[in-house]
């Protein structure tokens, strides 16, 4: 093991590089410009390609394009650049192509902040783009879970053909970690691209991207196949971590950088005798909601809590089904909460539950 | 020894402070260590103070955001005044007695008067003030390896900068001597 200090979104860069990246095109938004940054010099050095576009909207169809041609390809953005990005998302999955999405995200809504937020769930489960479509959405809580899941989201992009939206906060990217880059990732089969436009040579007929599906027949079978293909990666993919879960008065559900504050503030409970548990989330889509069927019973409730004003607070609710009382913690606008802001939560539960 | 410290760097823009927190974390990484660095980089930056979070610890980081610091370096008086009160039982205060005349107290922490800005203008540059702070915190805290930030410095330099490592190694060095001289102590 070799230890490096790294910032973040340099990380993300480094890991992209090493998950095989062959293209990058995006548009610069704080916080997270290391990342294009770092590409641009790294990716030409290579012979790749990268390109600054002249907005959010054509990188997205830059990287449309490259992924129809079979390139493994990224872009990155922050909030409001994610926003931009929607519609060129959603053709994206509907074509049904891989590419892997980093979410910087900074306090909204609107132009914000540039401060850390968690205030993009919802625009990432749930997205902005026309249709029934799915990102696979990763929020690591560390710069060295980061790096491992930038390295494996090129595979499961290409694997499901299908866009991977990596999910963190501005502290993630704007903070600097020591990190392990040789931590080795899970080697996965990944079937030829056959669809990809690369001329005629090797296939009779012409390959055909496209999301356009005119006659209704077949744009109900086109739903029906993507809906198969999504409960495979619900089956496959969900990834989550169980903390403290023994024997728990309470439960917190927490992701990314709030998980972390969390883990800090079960320990200092523990030293007070109480005994709190932790759900953390790792894939945001598939939502972990088989992790609410293993709370083990006697819990007093579940504290959501979050850098915004209570979103991931809804799959925290259709998760449980009732069985708890749901109290909630945010803070928003840039501002992390401290630790004890949160041992103050659980222990004035009463006060956070969600009427 | 210590398992896991959490150290805030303050001062003004220019005094080095993100560059003082950065060659610990990175000596951190060279030990094998966990370490963690953060810029404050909100509304809390204007007015002229810049300060940075660092946390080193033996086993993996929780929280990156701490509400109180065992070891606070204090490059300015604003700085002082801003985290004094933010302190754990058995902190440490280092502070830059050049800037700052008045002898320093608290209730949790030891408290020690660095002259920073008078060491290194005596080496001649004074940009090497936060590097005479460097000496004297790892020579009370004893936090890595002597040689461990030596090296630290000749990569954070690199060749760009190699005719600057003279005179930083000389910095280090006076920081801890004055440190050996005064008889100040940090168990």
């Amino acid at each position: 093991m070799a230890k490096v200090l790294m910032k973040g979104n340099e990380a993300i860069a480094v890991a992209a590089l090493k998950g095989g990246v062959d293209a990058f095109f995006g548009y610069p938004i704080t916080p997270q410009n290391e990342i294009p940054e770092y590409l641009s010099k790294h990716l030409l050095a290579a012979g790749k390609v990268f390109v600054q576009a002249e907005s959010e909207v054509a990188a997205i169809n830059m990287v449309y394009g490259a992924a129809g041609a079979g390139a493994r390809v990224m872009t990155s953005s922050s909030s409001p650049g994610i926003a931009l990005k929607q519609e060129g998302i959603s053709y994206i999955a509907g074509a049904e192509l891989p590419c892997v999405i980093v979410s910087v995200m900074r306090g909204g809504p609107g132009l914000g902040g540039i401060q850390p937020s968690q205030a993009d769930y919802y625009q990432a489960t749930r997205g902005g783009g026309n249709g029934d479509y799915q990102l696979i959405v990763y929020a690591p809580e560390t710069i060295q879970e980061t790096i491992d899941i930038m390295k494996e989201s090129f595979d499961i992009a290409d694997y499901y053909r299908n866009p991977v939206l990596v999910l963190v906060d501005g502290l993630i990217g704007q903070m600097m970690e020591t990190v392990d880059f040789e931590k080795p990732v899970k080697k996965r089969f990944i079937p030829a691209k056959d669809y990809a436009t690369t001329g005629t040579a090797n296939h009779p007929g012409r390959n055909i991207v496209n999301s356009l599906f005119l006659d209704p027949v077949e744009l109900e079978q086109h739903n029906l196949q993507l809906q198969k293909k999504y409960q495979q990666i619900k089956n496959n993919e969900t990834k989550y971590e169980m903390i403290n879960m023994e024997n728990p008065e309470y439960v917190i559900v927490a992701y990314g950088t709030m998980s972390r504050i969390c883990r800090s503030a079960i320990e200092s409970l523990k030293e007070e005798g109480i005994e709190v548990g932790m759900i953390r989330p790792i894939s945001l889509w598939p939502y972990p909601k088989a992790a609410f069927n293993e709370i083990p019973s006697g819990v007093k409730g579940i504290l959501c809590a979050e850098m915004s004003m209570g979103q991931m607070l809804d799959d925290v609710m259709i998760s449980d089904k009732g069985r708890h009382e749901i109290g909630f913690y945010g803070r928003v606008g840039g501002m992390v909460p401290e630790p004890e802001e949160i041992v103050d939560a659980i222990k004035n539960f009463k006060d956070k539950v969600v009427k | 020894m210590f398992d896991h410290v959490n150290i805030k760097v303050a001062g003004f823009g220019g005094q080095g402070v993100m560059m003082f927190g950065q060659l610990i974390a990175y000596s951190a990484a060279y030990e094998e260590l966990f370490g963690l660095w953060f810029p404050s980089y909100g509304p809390e930056t204007r007015g002229g103070t810049a300060n940075c979070s660092v946390i080193v610890s033996k086993k993996q980081i929780n929280s990156p955001v701490f509400q109180s610091a065992n070891h606070l370096i204090a490059f300015n008086l604003p700085s002082l005044q801003k985290f004094h009160d933010k302190m754990k039982d058995g902190g440490l205060i280092l502070y830059n007695s050049s800037l700052i005349k008045d002898q320093v107290t608290s209730d949790k922490a030891i408290c020690i008067g660095i002259p920073i800005n008078d060491i290194a203008t005596d080496l001649g540059s004074i940009q090497v003030s936060n590097i005479v702070m460097m000496g004297a915190y790892l020579e009370l805290t004893n936090l890595f390896v002597e040689s461990t930030i030596e090296k630290v410095l000749i990569k954070y330099l690199g060749e760009k900068k190699a005719h600057m490592l003279d005179i930083n190694m000389e910095a280090l060095r006076k920081g801890r001597e004055y440190v050996l001289e005064a008889g100040v102590t940090y168990a």
